[in-house]
C-alpha cells in the first residue's frame, strides 16, 4: 500500500518535471519565433515607404520629361555630383534646385510677404518660368496655388536597401538609406579577422592537440579558453588604446581607427573559438589512425599534415566559420576601433563601418516608428541572415562530417 | 644471427610492470606467434620492436631489444628509420580516408620517394604480394572505406609492405574479420614468411598453431614458454601453458 503510493509520488515528480521540460523549451522556442517576427515586421515595413521627408513635394517645370527621381539622386544633386537633367535621363538643361532657402535670392523680402504669405504664389510663378528647376517645398509652403507638374519620388525597395551605396538615414530633404557599405563594411572587417585568427588559431590547436606536453597543455588551455570569458567591451577598449595608435604609426595613417583595427581585435576575440573547435576536432583524429602512419614511417609532422589535418578538415572549417560568425556579429568591440565611416571599402586601412556597430550606434537617437528605426531593424534582419547563413553552413559541415565518421 | 633479441626487458606503465625480464630471439624468416590471456603484455611487447610504446605518456623500459643486431633503443636512433624495416599491421583495419592506391603509396611518400612510376609498380606489386590485386585494380582511385573490413586489413597489409620492411608485426589482424577472411590473412602470412620475419599476437589457438613456427606464451608480463610451435601445443613443458591451451583458464 505505502510502497504503491510512493510509486504514484515518483511518477507524478517525475511527469511534473517533464512538464517543466517542456513548458521551458516551449517557452525559449516560442520566444525566439517571437523576436524573429517582431525584427522581420518592424523590417520589412521600411520597404515601399517613401524616403522623403513627409508633406515635401519635388516640383518641376512642365518641359521636364521626367516623372520620377530617386533619392540618391536628390543627394548627389544637393551634393553637385548631378548638375545637368541629362544625367539622370532628362533633357539637357542644367539643374536649378530651389528650396525655401534659396527663394530670397529670387525673390525681395517684401515680395515674399512679411509673413511669407506670397511664397505659394512665388513659388508656382518661379517654377513656370524656369525649365530646369527642382524644387522642395512643403505642402504648407504651396497652399493650394500650385498649377505646375509634380516628381513622384521612388519607394524604399529591397534592391535599393541591400545595393544603394549611401547610408545617412537622417540626410534631408531626402533620407539615404542604401546598406552596401555597411555589408561590405562587416565583410571586410570579418573576413579581415579570419585571416589573422586562421592561420594562429590552426597553428596553436596543432601545438595543443599534437605537439604540447600534458602540462603544456593543461597551463594553456585553460589560458586560451578564459579569453573567450573576457566582456567584448573590454577588447574594444584595448583596440582603441592600444591597437589602434599602432596601426596611425605603422601605416602612417591619418586616424587609426580602421577596418584592420577592428579585424585584429575580432580576431584575437575569435581565436578561443577557434582553437579549441578546431583541437578538439584534431584531437578525435583515431589513435589507430596517427599509428599506422607513424608505424610507417612517416614523422610526426607528416603524420600532422597528411593525416590529422585532413582527417578533421571539416572541424577545421567548421572552427573558421563559427569565427566569422562571431565576428559578423560582434558590435562593442567593433565600434570604438573601426572609425565608423559610411563609406564603401576599398582596402582594410580605411575607416568602415559595420552593421551591428550602426544599429547600436544610430538605435539610440531615432524616433519609433519613423523611417530610420525601421531601417535599423531592417538591418537586423540582414544581420540576422548572414549570420543564418554562416550557422547553416556549420550545421551542414558538422553533419557531413558525422556521416563520415560512420 | 637472429633477426630480432630481447635481453631482460622490464616495462613499466608508471608504477605497472607490465613485461618482466623477457629475454628471447626470432630468427628471420619465421613467424614466432605471441600468446597469453588478455593484459599479459604481449601486445605491449610487440610494439617494443617499432617503438610504438614511445608515443604513450609514462612508459619505462630496461634492457636490451637488438633488431639485426642493432640496439633499436640506442641515443640517436632514428625511429622513422627503424618504422620503415619494422612494419606493423593493427588489429582494427586502419586505412586512411584516402583512396586505395594513396593508402599503399602513403608510406613512400612520407619517405621521400617521388618517382611515380616507381609508385605505381610498388602499389601494384603490395597489392599483389597482399593478395588484393585483382579485386581492387579496377577501382584503385576509390575510397578505402568502400572495401570490406576483409578487404581492409589486406589492404593495410600491402601499405606496410609497400615500404619494403624486413619485419612484419601483426597486433591479432584477424580479430575483427570474419572465418573467411581469417582464412585469407592466414594464407597471406603464410607466404610472406618466404620473405619476412614475422610476429604476430593472436588470441585465437588455432591460428597460432597453424600460422607459426614458433610460440611464445606470456602470463602476468611474463615469458612463461618459449619453444617450437608443435612442442608448445603438444608438449609444453610448463603446467600454465598447457592449462592455457587447452582452455582451462584464459
Amino acid at each position: 500500500m505505502v510502497s504503491n503510493l510512493n510509486k504514484q509520488l515518483k511518477d507524478f515528480k517525475e511527469r511534473f518535471i517533464e512538464g517543466i521540460l517542456m513548458v521551458s523549451g516551449t517557452v525559449t522556442t516560442v520566444a525566439v519565433l517571437l523576436i524573429i517576427i517582431f525584427l522581420f515586421k518592424e523590417g520589412v515595413s521600411l520597404f515601399g515607404k517613401s524616403p522623403l521627408e513627409n508633406n515635401i513635394s519635388i516640383l518641376v517645370n512642365e518641359k521636364n520629361p521626367l516623372t520620377a527621381i530617386t533619392a540618391a539622386q536628390i543627394k548627389d544633386i544637393s551634393d553637385q555630383k548631378i548638375t545637368n537633367w541629362k544625367q539622370i535621363g532628362g533633357a539637357d538643361d542644367s539643374i536649378i534646385l530651389v528650396t525655401i532657402n534659396e527663394l530670397s535670392t529670387y525673390y525681395t523680402d517684401d515680395q515674399l510677404g512679411d509673413n511669407l504669405q506670397f511664397v505659394p504664389d512665388k513659388v508656382n510663378e518661379l517654377v513656370g518660368k524656369t525649365p530646369g528647376i527642382l524644387g522642395l517645398f512643403s505642402t504648407k509652403n504651396l497652399g493650394d496655388k500650385y498649377t505646375h507638374k509634380y516628381l513622384s519620388i521612388k519607394d524604399i525597395t529591397i534592391g535599393s536597401f541591400l545595393f544603394g551605396k549611401q547610408w545617412f538615414p537622417t540626410a534631408t530633404p531626402a533620407a539615404q538609406m542604401g546598406i552596401l557599405p555597411l555589408i561590405l563594411g562587416t565583410l571586410w572587417v570579418s573576413f579581415g579577422a579570419i585571416l589573422f585568427a586562421l592561420p594562429i588559431g590552426i597553428a596553436a590547436a596543432i601545438y595543443l592537440a599534437e605537439i604540447a606536453g600534458k602540462r603544456m597543455r593543461n597551463t594553456i588551455k585553460p589560458i586560451i579558453e578564459l579569453l573567450s570569458g573576457i566582456p567584448s567591451v573590454v577588447f574594444g577598449f584595448f583596440g582603441l588604446v592600444v591597437i589602434v595608435p599602432i596601426i596611425q604609426k605603422l601605416f602612417h595613417l591619418d586616424v587609426g581607427e580602421t577596418g584592420l583595427a577592428g579585424s585584429i581585435v575580432l580576431a584575437i576575440m575569435a581565436l578561443p573559438t577557434i582553437i579549441t573547435v578546431s583541437e578538439d576536432a584534431m584531437r578525435t583524429t583515431p589513435r589507430l589512425m596517427k599509428e599506422a602512419s607513424l608505424a610507417l614511417g612517416a614523422t610526426q609532422w607528416q603524420t600532422i599534415v597528411r593525416v590529422i589535418i585532413p582527417y578533421s578538415f571539416s572541424g577545421i572549417s567548421a572552427a573558421a566559420i563559427l569565427g566569422i560568425g562571431r565576428a559578423i556579429g560582434e558590435t562593442m568591440a567593433v565600434i570604438f576601433v573601426t572609425g565608423s565611416a559610411n563609406v564603401i571599402p576599398h582596402t582594410l586601412l580605411q575607416p568602415m563601418h559595420t552593421i551591428p556597430a550602426v544599429i547600436a550606434a544610430e538605435l539610440g537617437e531615432v524616433s519609433q516608428g519613423g523611417r530610420h528605426y525601421k531601417a535599423l531593424f531592417a538591418l537586423g534582419c540582414v544581420l540576422f541572415i548572414m549570420t543564418f547563413i554562416v550557422n547553416l553552413i556549420v550545421q551542414y559541415i558538422f553533419s557531413k562530417r558525422k556521416h563520415n565518421q560512420v | 644471427m637472429p633477426k630480432i633479441e630481447t635481453k631482460n626487458i622490464n616495462l613499466y606503465y608508471g608504477d605497472f610492470h607490465a613485461l618482466k625480464g623477457i629475454t628471447m630471439s626470432m630468427e628471420p624468416k619465421t613467424v614466432t606467434a605471441l600468446i597469453g590471456p588478455s593484459g599479459c603484455g604481449k601486445s605491449t611487447y610487440l610494439r617494443i620492436f617499432n617503438r610504438m610504446n614511445d608515443l604513450i605518456d609514462n612508459v619505462k623500459l630496461s634492457g636490451f631489444v637488438l633488431v639485426d643486431g642493432q640496439d633499436i633503443y640506442e641515443k640517436g636512433t632514428k625511429v622513422d628509420e627503424l618504422r620503415k624495416n619494422v612494419g606493423m599491421v593493427f588489429q582494427k583495419p586502419n586505412p586512411f580516408p584516402k583512396s586505395i592506391f594513396e593508402n599503399v603509396a602513403y608510406g613512400m611518400k612520407v619517405n621521400g620517394i617521388k618517382d611515380t612510376k616507381y609508385i605505381t609498380q610498388k602499389v601494384e606489386q603490395s597489392l599483389q604480394q597482399a593478395a588484393l590485386w585483382d579485386e581492387v585494380k579496377d577501382k584503385l582511385k576509390k575510397s578505402a572505406f568502400e572495401l570490406s573490413g576483409g578487404q581492409q586489413q589486406r589492404l593495410c597489409i600491402a601499405r606496410a609492405l609497400a615500404v619494403e620492411p624486413s619485419i612484419l608485426l601483426m597486433d591479432e589482424p584477424a580479430s575483427a574479420l570474419d572465418p573467411l577472411s581469417t582464412s585469407k590473412i592466414e594464407e597471406l602470412i603464410y607466404e610472406l614468411k618466404k620473405e619476412y620475419t614475422i610476429v604476430i599476437v593472436t588470441h585465437n589457438m588455432q591460428q597460432a598453431g597453424r600460422v607459426s613456427d614458433k610460440t611464445a606464451f606470456f602470463y602476468l608480463g611474463e615469458l612463461i614458454e618459449f619453444d617450437d610451435t608443435k612442442i608448445v601445443f603438444t608438449n609444453p613443458k610448463n603446467t600454465k601453458t598447457q592449462n592455457y591451451i587447452t582452455g582451462r583458464f584464459g
